[in-house]
């Protein structure tokens, strides 16, 4: 069904939601892995406006921001369906996945590179989010339902980034005494076949996350 | 089947507005609930309990909150007039991408704009000017952003409009020798009804914006 091709970066978790979605779809793509640092003029030709990754390119013609092109992939392919079919689902779906990057993500980043009390204030507001979500997923596998959907591939920074963020700081902010359901959905998560195979090398992601905490302020 | 809409809002929200305009473009009978932000109804509080903001769309007893989440709903639902997402996945998805930009970019900007100043503040109106010029280009020479009648991307915009005198007050500038196109566009949007009964006066919208800077106590 066409050429597609997706620039992204192995370890950003927006860069992989994409991977995830083509994946579950079995859709064949190309992957070119950008430098963040030092941005392709293929990237910057491509999203102009935000300069960033992921950016999925159907045919020659561009998609940026991750959820618009979850979006664009599921209205594209239509195996395994990430969003709901009904009107109201969606629109459930599409609120948790908005949540999750509006609040959680945020807050969880805040943690990582702040320090002392504003560290303090980031935990404290990261436990609220992630109670909110937990709330929401009550007693189903995934957020999906049975099977995966665009929550859970939404909430792959919690599902997996997290784990890594704190072994390298020390921090423990999912536990399962904390959050017993979350708990095991991210055990679900990172079982489940189509996730695991889309996630970046634990071991050289733990080493950057390491390697950002020691250096001088990072910019995300 | 008996359909119940309300729409639990507050005047002078652009947020609101685009949940106005979306059910007047689709010819949807509802009922507009004004919300006192300082004292919020116990139905918003049970409707929101995330977020406990306005706009929240209440359809037969469900509630849809975020103003894109319930304007895609009312898309959806209400499919057989007025479509404000276009048909082809590709012309979605930069919809989709253009509400967003929206989003993240000229509530916060406009914001900064009323809410500070020196050199904070004019930072804030180049970045608010970028913003509209980006937008602009966008638009291109079509008469609307959803091409020959008004779209997603119309509706996620035009509400700002009405918080264009607001801005140009308090920041001391005007925005249409900078982007002619754009306030074009948007007093061709306002002649439609949809649009024009769902945007306060810009005048009233000023006179909030000092109620707000008198009791934050900002200059």
């Amino acid at each position: 069904m066409g050429e597609v091709k997706l620039l992204g970066s192995w370890g950003s978790p927006f860069s992989r939601r994409v991977e995830m979605a083509l994946k579950h779809k079995g859709v064949e793509y190309e992957f070119i892995d950008e430098d963040l640092a030092n941005k392709s003029p293929l990237l910057l030709q491509y999203n102009p406006v935000h300069k960033k990754v992921p950016v999925l390119l159907h045919n020659g013609k561009p998609i940026a921001e991750s959820v618009v092109i979850l979006e664009y992939i599921d209205e594209t392919w239509k195996t395994n369906p990430i969003f709901p079919k009904h009107p109201y689902e969606k629109a459930m779906a599409r609120f948790w996945a908005k949540f999750i990057d509006e609040k959680c993500n945020p807050a969880i980043w805040q943690i990582i590179w702040s320090r002392d009390k504003e560290r303090d204030k980031a935990i404290e507001e990261a436990i609220v989010h992630l109670k909110t979500l937990e709330n929401e997923l009550k007693d189903k596998k995934f957020f999906g339902g049975e099977t995966i959907g665009v929550v859970d591939i939404v909430a792959n920074l919690i599902g997996f980034w997290l784990g890594v963020m704190q072994e390298a700081t020390g921090i423990e902010l999912v536990t399962k005494e904390r959050f017993p359901i979350l708990s095991n959905w991210i055990d679900e998560y990172v079982s489940c076949s189509v996730i695991k195979e889309n996630l970046p090398p634990r071991e050289k992601l733990l080493e950057a996350f390491k390697s950002r905490l020691n250096a001088p302020a990072w910019k995300y | 089947m008996a359909e119940e809409v309300i729409l639990l809002d507050f005047w002078s929200s652009p947020f609101g507005m685009r949940v106005r305009i979306a059910l007047a473009e689709k010819g949807v009978k509802y009922e507009y609930r004004e919300e006192d932000l300082r004292n919020k109804s116990p139905l918003l509080l049970q409707m929101n309990p995330v977020h406990k903001k306005i706009p929240v769309l209440i359809h037969n007893g469900k509630p849809i909150c975020e103003s894109l989440i319930a304007v895609q709903y009312v898309d959806e639902v209400w499919k057989d007039k007025s479509p404000l997402l276009p048909s082809d996945p590709y012309l979605r998805a930069q919809a989709r991408f253009w509400a967003d930009f929206i989003d993240k970019k000229i509530y916060d900007i406009g914001r900064k704009i009323w809410t500070t100043k020196g050199d904070e503040q004019e930072a804030a109106k180049k970045e608010f000017i970028e913003a509209l010029k980006l937008l602009e280009g966008e638009l291109g020479n079509k008469p609307y952003f959803g091409g020959e009648s008004m779209g997603y991307v119309d509706v996620a915009l035009i509400p700002f409009y009405s918080w264009f005198y607001a801005y140009e007050t308090c920041g001391n500038f005007s925005i249409e020798p900078e982007c002619p196109v754009l306030i074009a566009w948007a007093k061709r949007c306002l002649q439609k009804e949809s649009v024009s009964k769902s945007l306060p006066d810009p005048q009233k919208v000023y006179e909030f914006v000092l109620v707000l800077k008198k009791k934050f106590g900002i200059e």
